[in-house]
């Protein structure tokens, strides 16, 4: 009761003795959250080792990795910051047709085929486009923003479809190709180019979220999720923080579909279509979100569960994909992450007092 | 109908907040009635009245939420009438809510670090991880501290006790180092035992910060306060300090019970 009076501020800064926890500083322990752990290293450790384990099946890794990557920048605006997309779709196409453009302009020789290039070109429009309709989603229930988004989804893929001159139309971008990977590797039939550039690719971005995340930027982005008018009264600027979000998670949305362009030569209207934003939001609400790993999980499970299901009843493939959406929704709090999160906390019985994503 | 009595006694120091002829109206209903109010530096005022006598209303547009229909707010003498709740957070007003407004996914810690961040401008850094400024994390843990919040500086927000989430409460707003801080209703809610540590902590916030306090806890109110209005129908009904308030028949006429004032 009278204890404000005395604790001095001095002993503040000791961590908590009552707590159990090790003597650490409470900065130490803010850190510790963002240092990289074994199930970390483990996921790329495998993601890299399936090079060696699936030699034939390098295409739809990459694929996989692809959709994950595109999962992930839904995680950034859903899971960090509470902004529901039914549209990263758009981003997706725009910065696929975007990439296949600037291949197909270049012709695989000129600078402008160059595959980096092209990606930060993929990245730039669709950021571009995800800038200017930021705004959009800045006011309103998750209702109305499910339905902007959606209509912004339908919009771009119907100028996508009918701008036949540029995108080639329901046909789809023929011509794309790009010169070799910084000039030395080009993209082989077996997807070997492929699998390690989309993999270098997709770790460069997890890795830059991770720090963003992690961040101070990423801390403010959690209380926007969590409380919107107290984020404000405290003076933050959460529609700059909003606009941010939105705009890297569109070009980062926008860098997969370039991926994805690059990879296979081609850019086709199912690239922008709303499968495309309904898929992605499945996938990451299958990993689980709010933890950077859903939305690749989600994308591994996603593809397995198709190629498996596909194999036994190919037409009630959505029946199963329903069912399980239904069951992971209903019992599970965070997907696939948050099952194996528990599960790894039963097995080892400790209570972890921190949040162990 | 305003019946400003001691204005004169009130205005001791040089005024942080004024509100010049405020009204505001929602549709026929005057929710802020012409009030032209002053507050000190340093003041520890208290603003009572009934139910529905627009005390929330006006706060809320002191902090920005609501814009009024007409009137002038001033803060430090600049007219912060149609400054955004941001613009004003920065200028130094901070404010709690009557009903918990928290991030219950969080820690306190975070919660805490959060405002630390937006104040010192450290919020739009996204590549350095949160704790590497270890100033701000041991600023925040000794701000917990000082509400006696330490041993749940790492709790999820939502598991706290009632009372200690209104304590946090407190903890967020002073965070940003407020010149003047609204608190409304700090103890609305608050188990009987628990409400003693809210009062200890109201009672202790430093002495530069000058408060406006909203409360029904009439207790709380004469211990709390130095100076009062009362807001009756969203006007100015009567101001003064503590002594002259409780003495005031009008008052308990209008307002409070009779055996409140012969407590005080």
């Amino acid at each position: 009761m009278s204890a404000i009076d005395a604790k001095p501020p001095a002993e503040a800064a000791a961590p908590p003795a009552a707590s159990g926890a090790p003597a650490v500083s409470p900065a130490a322990r803010l850190l510790a959250g963002s240092r990289w752990r074994w199930y970390e290293f483990a996921f790329w450790g495998l993601a890299l080792g399936s090079y060696f384990v699936f030699p034939n099946k390098l295409m739809l890794i990459s694929e996989i990795l692809i959709l994950g990557l595109l999962a992930l920048s839904i995680d950034l605006t859903l899971g960090y910051a509470g902004l529901v997309t039914l549209g990263q779709g758009a981003f997706f196409g725009v910065g696929a047709y975007a990439a296949g453009l600037a291949a197909k302009y270049g012709a695989g020789a000129g600078p402008w085929s160059d595959p980096l290039l092209g990606l930060v070109i993929a990245a730039g429009a669709a950021g571009l486009v995800g800038f200017v309709t930021s705004f959009l989603v800045l006011r309103g229930s998750d209702l109305t923003r499910l339905m902007v988004t959606l209509g912004v989804a339908l919009i771009v893929e119907e100028i996508v479809t009918q701008a036949k001159s540029v995108t080639g139309g329901s046909d789809g971008l023929q011509g794309v190709m790009s010169s070799n990977v910084l000039g030395m590797w080009s993209f082989d039939l077996y997807g070997k180019t492929a699998f390690w550039y989309v993999l270098i690719v997709t770790f460069v971005c997890f890795w830059f979220c991770r720090r963003l995340v992690n961040s101070p930027f990423g801390l403010s982005l959690l209380a926007i999720k969590g409380n919107p008018l107290r984020a404000r009264a405290i003076g933050m600027p959460v529609n700059a923080r909003l606009v941010a979000i939105y705009t890297i998670s569109a070009a980062i949305a926008g860098l997969a579909g370039g991926l994805l362009t690059q990879t296979t030569q081609f850019a086709s209207p199912d690239m922008v279509a709303f499968h495309r934003s309904a898929d992605s939001l499945l996938i990451l609400i299958f990993g689980g979100s709010g933890h950077l790993y859903g939305g690749l999980i989600g994308a591994v499970a996603f593809r397995i569960m198709q190629d498996f299901i596909g194999n036994i009843t190919p037409q009630y493939w959505l029946f199963w994909v329903g069912l399980v959406l239904v069951l992971l929704v209903l019992f599970v709090r965070n997907g696939i992450v948050g099952l194996m999160a528990n599960g790894w906390r039963r097995l080892t019985q400790k209570s972890h007092e921190g949040k162990n994503p | 109908m305003s019946f400003v009595q001691t204005a004169a006694a009130v205005e001791t120091a040089s005024p942080v907040l004024q509100t010049k002829a405020l009204c505001k109206a929602f549709g026929g209903i005057t929710a802020t009635d012409n009030v032209t109010f002053s507050l000190p530096a340093g003041a520890r005022h208290a603003l009572i009245g009934p139910n529905g006598a627009g005390k929330t209303t006006f706060v809320n547009q002191l902090s920005g939420v609501l814009l009024p229909t007409s009137g002038t707010i001033l803060l430090n003498g600049v007219d912060i009438t149609n400054w955004s709740v941001r613009a004003r957070s920065r200028a130094g007003i901070a404010r709690t809510f009557q009903i918990n407004q928290l991030y219950a996914d969080l820690t306190p810690l975070q919660s805490v670090l959060i405002a630390i961040n937006e104040r010192e401008n450290a919020a739009s850094s996204w590549f350095k991880p949160v704790g590497v400024r270890s100033d701000l994390v041991d600023e925040a843990a000794a701000l917990l501290a000082r509400l006696s919040l330490s041993d749940v500086i790492h709790a999820r927000v939502g598991s706290l006790a009632y009372g200690r989430q209104r304590l946090l409460e407190i903890a967020i707003a002073l965070a940003a180092k407020p010149q003047v801080l609204l608190l409304d209703e700090p103890a609305a809610g608050v188990p009987e035992g628990e409400r003693d540590q809210i009062l200890d902590v109201v009672a202790a916030l430093p002495a530069h910060v000058s408060l406006i306090l909203i409360e029904h806890d009439m207790d709380l109110v004469f211990r709390f306060a130095k100076t009062l209005s009362v807001l009756v129908n969203g006007a100015l009904f009567v101001e003064g300090t503590r002594d002259e308030i409780a003495n005031d028949p009008r008052v308990r006429q209008v307002y409070l019970g009779e055996e409140v004032i012969s407590n005080v």
